[in-house]
């Protein structure tokens, strides 16, 4: 009978990913409920020395696959070794990251298997009899929908990154390395990389604000630009600006959010200081991921964002460039 | 080279509301659209045929009405269309639709599977990925850029990761699912437009593939919905209020999170 929680813990150039860690802190609590064991599947090249780090994060027993195939992400042998150790230990769970390597992987994985996947949960809960309620937003977080896959094994689901809470680590806690060998199928790799380019990070803190990735985009509540830019240039982002600025000549007008200004659209947009007129929401409410800092709690500028904190601008600006 | 482009008819759920009352989608009078990742991947598929010489088709499964998503596509350039359409694939889920396209696909053949990378009334990305577990063909997922090189008779691939790209090489057969980043799609011809009304969509139903009954439909999906909810408990995270110091660190965690730094 299928049994153990399993989590795809994920990897890049060696560096257990984040969102890993976290999926062994919800496995726990699931498998807690069950009295199951915890299993994660490390996979990659040179990166067997990681496993305690799983250990201590949750996992129960590691399995590692430490093989040169596994050195870069390709769809082909990532789902060849997991098929195999999923059908050689038939888990009852395995959970991945919902990352674009998640997200390749895991449907992939489920036609292999021949069982259900749930995507982009931002909950995961079970019953005693080990069946797992997987909720996800549906039509662009206007709906929510509970999935379950009560009739086949393993039940399978890829989850948001940042939503599951990560175990405080121990050291000291004990677990199971295994580390296993694949049979390669190499005929069906189909797949080389050319190359692998790791996205530049070179700092243009004065590029064209629409082509952006990250936006450090002041307003009215933030005195000293000084700060900002230098914040700007340690997460590679740029400057901007909400009209506010722009009109005192402390920004130059290329600068400026809003229906007067640009419209951006860039991956984060951090709001110090502004407090959301409807001109300048029009100009960058589509950003993928928003976050405001505003004394003003009542600001509109908290009503488009994703993470909305109240509290000084300017202060929060100068605890950004200690910790980066 | 023959270029299948599968295609998904979705709502326009920018214009989605929420019926207050009775706490469901209102889908009345909501217009329906192709799913804008597939309509780049029909664009790409058209880049092809125009730079290296190919047969684009456009494959659809829903219900008759997709017929207009089809015929949207074949006024882009598309030259054939089909539409998958049976009662037994209705309340399929993303393992279930993956298996009757595959069998369709088998069917018409191809050398290439384009599709969206995912579609905005699901956001699943799974689709393509299982079609390509099906057919035993290769998958190269988030394509920001796609190539044919003559020489080495090879797709070139550029593949999106958060913090990477990879360029891929694939040989014969394989499966693609792009980002609608790749390209802005091209708007419908009028000559095109009017030849459309000349061509055929044609009909495949469960009849016309070899599936399995029992994997396909409401009773052939391993997933079911148990329940479905509005509560809106992550769209947006409440205001907190924090010291400084906090706040940095939440923000600072949110960003890595998100692979931005």
């Amino acid at each position: 009978m299928a049994q153990n929680i399993w989590v795809f813990c994920e990897q890049r150039d060696g560096e257990i990913q984040s969102v890993a860690l976290e999926l062994l802190g919800v496995a726990k609590e699931l498998a807690t409920k069950t009295g199951e064991k915890v299993g994660a599947i490390l996979l990659g090249h040179k990166i067997k020395d990681k496993a305690q780090d799983l250990i201590a994060y949750g996992a129960d027993e590691v399995h590692v696959v430490d093989d040169k195939e596994l050195a870069c992400f390709l769809t082909e042998p990532y789902a060849q070794a997991t098929a195999q150790l999923a059908k050689q230990y038939q888990p009852s769970v395995i959970l991945f990251g919902a990352t674009s390597i998640g997200r390749d992987l895991a449907p992939r994985l489920s036609a292999r298997l021949k069982t259900g996947l749930t995507a982009d949960c931002t909950k995961l809960e079970n019953d005693e009899n080990g069946n797992l309620f997987m909720t996800r937003p549906a039509f662009g977080g206007n709906l929510f929908a509970t999935i379950i896959c009560p009739d086949h094994r393993p039940q399978m689901s890829t989850v948001r990154p940042g939503v599951m809470k990560k175990c405080e680590p121990d050291y000291n806690r004990k677990g199971e390395v295994v580390e296993e060998k694949i049979e390669w199928d190499k005929s069906k790799f189909g797949v080389t990389v050319i190359e692998e380019i790791k996205n530049d990070d070179s700092c243009d803190i004065d590029g064209k604000i629409e082509d952006a990735k990250i936006l450090v985009s002041c307003g009215r509540g933030v005195k000293d630009v000084a700060p900002a830019k230098e914040l700007a240039c340690k997460v590679k982002g740029a400057v901007a600006a909400s009209r506010a600025l722009v009109d005192v000549g402390v920004m130059d007008h290329s600068r400026q959010v809003g229906q007067t200004g640009k419209t951006v659209r860039p991956q984060a947009y951090l709001a110090f200081g502004i407090s959301g007129a409807i001109q300048h929401l029009a100009g960058m409410e589509e950003s993928e991921f928003i976050v405001a800092v505003n004394t003003d709690k009542s600001a509109p500028i908290f009503k488009v964002a994703n993470l909305g904190i109240v509290a000084d601008a300017a202060a929060v600006i100068k605890n950004l460039n200690k910790l980066l | 080279m023959k270029i299948i482009v599968c295609v998904k008819q979705v709502p326009n759920t920018t214009e989605i509301k929420i019926d207050p009352v009775t706490n469901t989608l209102k889908r009345d009078g909501v217009p329906s659209i192709i799913n804008p990742d597939d309509k780049t991947a029909i664009d790409v598929a058209l880049q092809l045929k125009e730079k290296h010489g190919a047969q684009v088709c456009v494959l659809s499964m829903g219900p008759a009405q997709a017929e207009n998503a089809l015929r949207e596509a074949l006024a882009m350039g598309a030259d054939e269309a089909y539409l998958l359409t049976d009662r037994a694939f209705a309340g399929s889920d993303t393992l279930a639709t993956s298996t009757i396209i595959a069998a369709a696909i088998k069917k018409l053949g191809a050398d290439v599977v384009l599709c969206g990378r995912q579609a905005i009334d699901g956001d699943t990305a799974q689709v393509g990925p299982q079609i390509a577990e099906h057919l035993g063909v290769p998958q190269i997922t988030y394509a920001a850029a796609i190539d044919y090189d003559e020489e080495s008779q090879a797709l070139i691939v550029k593949r999106q990761f958060e913090d990477r790209v990879q360029t891929l090489q694939v040989k014969g057969k394989c499966l693609i699912t792009v980002l609608s980043t790749l390209c802005k799609p091209r708007y419908m011809n009028v000559w095109d437009i009017v030849n459309q009304d000349e061509k055929e969509v044609g009909k495949i139903t469960f009849a016309d593939i070899e599936v399995n009954p029992a994997d396909i439909g409401l009773k052939g999906s391993p997933t079911k919905v148990k329940s479905t909810a509005t509560k809106q408990f992550d769209k947006t995270i409440e205001t907190l209020e924090l010291d400084a110091e906090s706040a940095a660190k939440a923000i600072v965690d949110a960003l890595k999170q998100r692979h931005l730094i």
